[in-house]
């Protein structure tokens, strides 16, 4: 289950191919780094949707060429306390110009996800517990923020100096 | 000094409404402890020995008299009407209930405070300087910076789960009283050769299991340039930094590991592709956030220094205590004063809630409502004219405020230790009482000297940088401790090597002795131990120590 | 011999656990398992629908003396008998354990 963005729930419709799968002619699909790596003349050919699942370990220079040909970038936080998955959503949004769906997965839990929006991710994986313990409010509970992010929200100091003008 | 507006404020109430919710969900079982823990940590609350602990930032070391006193409140409604103030400037409560905690954040915050990132694998408290804005060999006043990095650093979305903790030091003086180089980033004030201001930036400090110094990275980086630099030395630190070891997941065994030209090369490879306008420091916003720091209105009329030398020849001990416990203040007239929370026998670095009132009260009576919080667990009145002085030792030598040991062998240096800490190896604070009790009769005659007592490996009482270090370990469940020397924080700074094999605790006292005798032996003229053990080295200490076993 | 110890979740008050769910901040009501029964305490004292009373529960090792029970680490002492320096020395969260509990020796 997927929870987006503005807080409704929502169905995952992509089909996540493991790597010993043949790669299928139609419908939206995602590929593992490693499968990018190797297949990427295959996948090339295909005109359906492409997603690209990167582990938390591969840095986004690595695919800065090819940001265009993904709909969808999913990306790793194999624990919550794991933060690098930040960095890698901040430099696709920012320094890459990613501009398809950015997608959290892994140990996703309702606090980090005010942080993950900030850094550009627009979906979540989550479980029952996101509707139970209703954590789309976790979007709602700060309008202040200090720093520049992906999300565009007004920041602090420049919020600041336009109230000179 | 800093007020908040209504941004600040805003975010502090959103604080603490996000805390209460996690409290509440925790205490209904929504919440696992493994779930919890890192939350609670980054508002400052920890599990201890005894109870809930709760680290109140003190954003660089200022506080107002106001917010002194609503610390003292929550000691005392809270807590057990004592806390602890840090070396990290913070203050510690030791007593606290976690189903208080969203009520004391909000009190807190009633007054512009906090306990955010106090803990947790992100950015903690940055500081300074606690003579900053009052020291005469200032380039300029560091706090504005301490400010503006605080905030950056604050909720940061992209470095709130770093590999582990990360601290920032800042220093703009000739005399480097922040201890930056034992920091995770340091950053000295400079000024180029067009007379711009920037920073020369350190990276790779820090004490515990591995001690080390940070270096130099780059030797200046603009002022506009401080947060795109800032982020690419997170960056990388959040890239490489190991995760999978908590005892070397700190950035300085990065730097170790890469080497500082490396890492260096590193931080400026991720810079020079960062798009740094899009968050430059512009000149003009420095100067709004410069603007709640300018000076107090100083006294201009000049001091009757005939009288204040008559008082200090009819005083002694008064003369005693000016000589120790002020230092000179960049504006004519007046003092920087420190008040000392290492009164011999006591916890170093507790204050009462009663304490805290006065102080409070001396602050808005002859320092502008003004104190500050000196890293070695003493309080400073940064702004105190000179004819005021004699009047405000009388009030605090009364309150048990007025020992004349800043820098002398009893101003020790002690984390909380066994008796409190439940990362603790040994108890640290009757080690540091009983070398107080003994040696404070001779400390005029020793001169300066810092003893820093730690009662674990994680270093929070600095012991690698003590001209004496003490480390507290187990034994066999027996309570001894490792002897460091030669150690200093500063300019000079020095990582203090071991000495030879641990003490037993009852040994302590005769081993420093021991060693201050050497020193008192060799010094030449007026060096203090560090100079001395560099100049002879480490035979003849380690032969007092250790020749009649 | 051990006993089963944690800090209280609502105030963070040390306490022992005494069976059936129950737990104590007087460690002489702690319920003691012999050597070979340890685990099954653990695991009893870890039952029960979240949020459990108790933070971190662990194992610790103690002798009888008498009536007392007495942790064998000066650690676990200072937890039962409260810091042994500074205003609160000896203090325990309720006062449940009074110096018969072991910490007798302050100076050292």
């Amino acid at each position: 289950m997927l929870l987006v963005e503005d807080g409704r729930l929502s169905v995952d419709d992509w089909r996540h191919l493991g790597d010993d799968e043949p790669i299928p002619a139609n419908g939206a699909i995602t590929v593992s780094f490693a499968r990018w790596q190797t297949d990427e003349a295959v996948l090339h050919l295909r005109t359906d949707k492409l997603g690209l699942r990167l582990p938390n370990t591969i840095a986004p220079q690595e695919i800065a060429e090819d940001v265009s040909r993904f709909s969808l970038i999913i990306l790793n936080f194999p624990k919550f306390t794991d933060g690098r998955a930040y960095s890698q959503a901040r430099l696709l949004r920012t320094r890459f110009g990613y501009k398809g769906e950015l997608r959290a997965d892994g140990n996703v839990l309702r606090d980090q996800l005010m942080f993950m929006r900030r850094c550009g991710f627009n979906s979540f994986v989550v479980g029952e517990r996101a509707i139970k313990e209703d954590w789309a409010k976790a979007f709602g509970e700060f309008d202040v923020f200090y720093q520049l992010a992906p999300d565009h929200r007004p920041w602090v100091m420049r919020q600041r100096l336009s109230k000179h003008r | 000094m800093y007020r908040y507006d209504e941004f600040d404020h805003r975010f502090v109430d959103e604080r603490v409404a996000q805390y209460r919710d996690q409290v509440r969900r925790r205490l209904a079982g929504q919440l696992s402890e493994d779930e919890f823990r890192p939350l609670r940590l980054m508002n400052g609350l920890y599990l201890q020995l005894h109870a809930y602990m709760l680290r109140i930032a003190i954003p660089y070391g200022m506080l107002s008299s106001k917010q002194l006193r609503k610390l003292a409140h929550i000691t005392r409604h809270y807590d057990r009407g004592y806390g602890h103030f840090t070396t990290r400037q913070n203050l510690q409560l030791h007593w606290i209930k976690l189903e208080d905690t969203p009520d004391i954040l909000a009190e807190l915050a009633s007054v512009e405070m906090h306990a955010i990132q106090t803990s947790g694998n992100s950015f903690r408290n940055t500081t300074t300087d606690a003579f900053a804005g009052a020291a005469a060999d200032e380039i300029e006043d560091p706090r504005p910076y301490a400010e503006i990095v605080r905030q950056w650093a604050t909720l940061h979305p992209e470095f709130s789960f770093l590999p582990r903790k990360f601290k920032i030091a800042i220093s703009a003086s000739a005399e480097d009283r922040a201890a930056v180089k034992m920091h995770d980033l340091g950053l000295y004030l400079r000024k180029n050769e067009k007379g711009e201001i920037g920073f020369e930036v350190l990276v790779g400090g820090g004490l515990g299991r591995t001690p080390l110094l940070a270096q130099t990275i780059k030797p200046f980086v603009a002022r506009r340039d401080l947060f795109s630099y800032l982020e690419a030395v997170l960056r990388v630190y959040n890239r490489y930094g190991r995760r999978d070891n908590l005892y070397k997941s700190r950035i300085k065994i990065l730097v170790q590991s890469l080497g500082a030209a490396k890492f260096a090369e590193e931080v400026e490879a991720e810079w020079q592709a960062t798009d740094r306008e899009a968050v430059a420091l512009p000149d003009n916003y420095v100067a709004e956030i410069a603007s709640a720091f300018e000076a107090p209105r100083f006294d201009a009329t000049p001091v009757d220094e005939r009288a204040l030398e008559r008082t200090i020849t009819a005083n002694p001990a008064f003369a005693r205590w000016m000589k120790h416990n002020t230092a000179a203040h960049k504006a004519p007239g007046y003092a920087i004063v420190t008040i000392s929370l290492k009164p011999v026998g006591q916890t170093p670095g507790d204050c009462s809630a009663e304490q805290m009132e006065l102080v409070a009260g001396l602050a808005d009576e002859l320092s502008f409502g003004e104190i500050r919080v000196a890293y070695e667990q003493n309080l400073v009145l940064p702004h105190v004219r000179r004819d005021q002085l004699f009047a405000l030792w009388q009030k605090l030598d009364a309150a048990g405020l007025g020992s004349s040991n800043i820098g002398l062998v009893s101003d020790i240096i002690c984390c909380p230790g066994m008796d409190y800490c439940s990362l603790a190896t040994a108890r640290s604070i009757p080690v540091a009482q009983r070398l107080a009790q003994h040696l404070s009769e001779r400390e005029d005659a020793i001169g300066r000297f810092n003893i820093k007592i730690s009662g674990c490996i994680n270093a929070c009482g600095h012991h690698h940088l003590g001209h004496i270090g003490l480390l507290g370990v187990d034994k066999n469940g027996e309570e001894v401790y490792q002897i460091t020397l030669g150690g200093d924080a500063g300019d000079n700074a020095a990582i203090g090597q071991i000495a030879g094999p641990a003490v037993k605790s009852d040994e302590v006292t005769g081993a420093i002795d021991k060693l201050i005798a050497v020193y008192e032996k060799l010094r030449q003229g007026e060096e203090r131990f560090p100079d001395t053990y560099r100049r002879v080295g480490q035979a003849p200490f380690k032969e007092a120590l250790y020749a009649a076993r | 011999m051990q006993i089963v110890t944690g800090n209280r979740l609502r105030d963070g008050a040390v306490i022992y656990f005494a069976g059936a769910g129950d737990w104590t901040p007087a460690i002489d009501k702690a319920l003691v398992a012999e050597d070979g029964h340890a685990d099954a305490l653990l695991a009893e004292a870890q039952v029960g629908a979240p949020p459990l009373p108790v933070v971190g529960p662990v194992l610790i090792e103690v002798r009888r003396e008498g009536d007392h029970v007495r942790p064998v680490t000066l650690r676990e002492r200072i937890r039962a008998s409260g810091p042994t320096t500074g205003p609160m020395t000896g203090h325990t969260a309720l006062d449940a354990n009074p110096a018969a509990s072991g910490v007798d020796d302050y100076s050292i």
